[in-house]
């Protein structure tokens, strides 16, 4: 019993990961790139959850909800990118953090302008929303495995583009030495524009994933940019490996630890002390994870910059 | 560092010396002097909504004063300083729960507790620079607003109502609002006189220095993690006294005192007041407050205009009001 329920908590902790991880491959990318710090990459995985929620409202199916949603977000990351961020690319560290800061406290407001401040909620699809038996009596969510496969999926084809093509080289040579990626004339702006194009989808992708299965709701990007944030710390800023082993830590760590924290302290503690205890230390697990890690590796777990 | 071109201290070099010390003299003055005659307005009839809206005013420079600190003076870029804050906030609400309601408790407490963390988090967070110590300071500053909302027997994320204000000795005088209005100007003239000794110190020149080029100041003999944990320390405890009176003026507190938006605010605020001078982030944080509730009064949706204002403060206002008044410290 024991048993299979930690089964399903690795996997409700492996598609938190994968989640994280489509998220927080556009930012490492993009801030390895460009040394830009992005905190609205947080709100482009909202507004992809909410671009799925419209147009399958609209269209009456998820996929072409899902399929519209995409170039949407995708073009919605590319229009923020000439209309504001790509002002700030010479400025400083600071400059950057303010401005993007901006564009959240915009568009959390927008999105409930818009749509309301009531969270919405978008259907599975019918033939995803089954379950199946993953051990003896113990069902899963298809939606979820759903989740996994195409996390993993979209995982080995980023590996596959950035470490096996010529695009890919480029982008690993911009986020280790971009002076000299440019100096030795690759269009650094046109790079990082597809870039930050395919980062702003990916997180935006992300958005629309869970959107059936969390409620779409103002600022739900914004703690899931602080764990992206997190994941590419000890990842190792600019590296896509780094980032995908990270993200899966995160994401099992952090289930796990919800999950099993108050039961481990019972064993302690008397059980309302331990559960509550518990559930105090839980969300912080993560963050001593990352302080652990930075305080052995202060440029985390796969370090790109040179 | 690219901080540096935002908060050149050369800036008017045209400027002679003794209208600049006047300047950095007169300006601060005039502000303390404004602050202390609020209460007057008493006069007029309209004292419990101004004293109020000052008070937070005021709460509000005190902690954006000790972010400046490590922002303006040590290029330390903290995006978690609101959880120091929140410290202190909590160390007021916590204690009081459980009928401890002194006034030199809950400062004793908070100063302690907000020491350890910052000694603790900034010794780690220290070991990185640039913007893994923006992440960082994010990261702990988030762990902290988590630990908060979890906190199920402290009201967890709906916060805690506080059954009184702290007492002091004993007796309730916090209770009075002009009390607790100079208690806070008291507070927030003590730690601008205290920043302003630290910032013309030999330790305030050494940071200076190090934001300038630590390699340097390495160089020439003097330990930049030292002095930036010790500057780190200072700002989280004064921001934590900025979280007892915050607990105090609004009897109540919620880890939104801690979030990541509040850390955004500060740094937002000082922005505006101008980087690396102490009575500009008292102007930042009085521009701030008052823009955001003007904005608020007129419209529910007023976020739509704040984050553009800020976008464009940041792009194009470089130096904030400060920089427009021309006065650098």
């Amino acid at each position: 019993m024991t048993l299979t329920l930690a089964l399903v908590q690795i996997l409700n902790g492996l598609q938190f990961g994968l989640i994280l991880f489509l998220i927080a491959a556009g930012l490492t990318l993009v801030f390895g790139v460009m040394d830009f710090i992005n905190l609205a990459h947080g709100v482009q995985y909202m507004v992809g959850a909410y671009f799925v929620a419209a147009f399958t409202a609209m269209t009456g199916s998820f996929l072409y909800g899902l399929a519209l949603a995409l170039p949407a977000a995708l073009g919605f990351g590319l229009l923020l990118e000439v209309l504001i961020f790509r002002h700030l690319y010479d400025r400083s560290h600071l400059d950057q953090v303010l401005a993007t800061f901006g564009v959240i406290i915009f568009l959390n407001q927008a999105v409930k302008f818009v749509w309301g401040a009531a969270p919405l909620n978008v259907p599975i699809p019918d033939a995803l929303s089954g379950t199946i038996e993953i051990a003896d009596g113990m069902l899963y969510p298809v939606y979820r495995l759903v989740i996994i496969a195409v996390g993993l999926g979209v995982g080995l084809a980023l590996y596959l583009v950035v470490n096996k093509t010529k695009l890919g080289m480029l982008v690993r040579a911009g986020a280790s030495n971009a002076a000299m990626v440019s100096a030795l004339g690759v269009n650094i702006r046109l790079l990082f524009t597809i870039v930050f194009g395919v980062g702003a989808m990916l997180a935006g992708f992300a958005g629309a994933m869970v959107a059936p299965i969390l409620s779409v709701e103002p600022g739900m990007g914004d703690n899931v940019l602080i764990l992206a944030f997190v994941v590419i710390v000890i990842g190792g800023i600019g590296s896509i490996r780094g980032a995908f082993i990270a993200a899966l830590l995160i994401g099992l760590v952090d289930t796990l630890g919800r999950f099993f924290a108050p039961t481990l302290l019972k064993l302690l503690l008397d059980p309302s002390t331990a559960s509550q205890t518990g559930r105090a230390i839980a969300p912080m697990l993560i963050y001593i994870l990352m302080a652990a890690v930075l305080f052995f590796r202060p440029s985390g777990l796969f370090p790109s910059k040179h | 560092m690219a901080v540096n071109d935002l908060i050149d201290l050369n800036a008017s070099p045209a400027l002679g010396v003794p209208a600049r010390a006047r300047r950095v003299v007169i300006l601060p003055l005039i502000i303390f002097v404004l602050f202390a005659l609020v209460p007057l307005a008493g006069l007029w009839g309209s004292q419990g909504f101004v004293l109020s809206i000052v008070t937070r005013i005021m709460v509000l420079a005190l902690a954006a004063m000790s972010l400046d600190l490590l922002i303006g003076y040590g290029a330390m870029i903290s995006f978690g300083h609101a959880a120091f804050v929140g410290l202190g906030a909590y160390s007021v609400a916590i204690l009081s729960s459980h009928g401890i309601t002194d006034g030199f408790v809950h400062l004793g407490v908070a100063l302690s507790v907000s020491f350890v963390f910052a000694l603790i988090t900034g010794a780690i967070s220290l070991r990185t620079k640039g913007v893994y110590f923006i992440m960082i300071t994010l990261a702990f500053g988030q762990m902290l607003y988590f630990l908060g909302t979890s906190l199920a027997a402290y009201g967890g994320d709906d916060g805690l109502t506080l059954a009184s204000r702290s007492t002091l000795l004993g007796s309730k005088l916090l209770k009075n609002d002009v009390v607790l209005y100079y208690v806070v100007f008291g507070f927030l003239l003590g730690a601008y006189l205290l920043l302003r000794g630290i910032v013309a110190s030999r330790f305030g020149r050494v940071l200076r220095g190090i934001r300038e080029n630590p390699v340097r100041m390495e160089a020439i003999g003097f330990a930049p993690y030292r002095y930036q944990l010790t500057a780190y320390v200072i700002a989280g405890m004064i921001a934590a006294v900025a979280g007892c009176l915050l607990a105090n003026q609004t009897e109540f507190v919620s880890p939104a005192y801690a979030s990541w938006q509040r850390s955004g605010d500060l740094i937002f605020a000082i922005v505006l007041g101008g980087l690396g001078s102490l009575h500009g982030a008292i102007i930042g944080a009085a521009a701030f407050s008052l823009l955001a509730d003007i904005l608020s009064h007129y419209t529910e949706h007023w976020a739509l205009l704040f984050g553009p204002i800020l976008i464009l403060v940041v792009l194009f206002a470089r130096g904030g009001i400060g920089g427009l008044l021309g006065s650098k410290s």
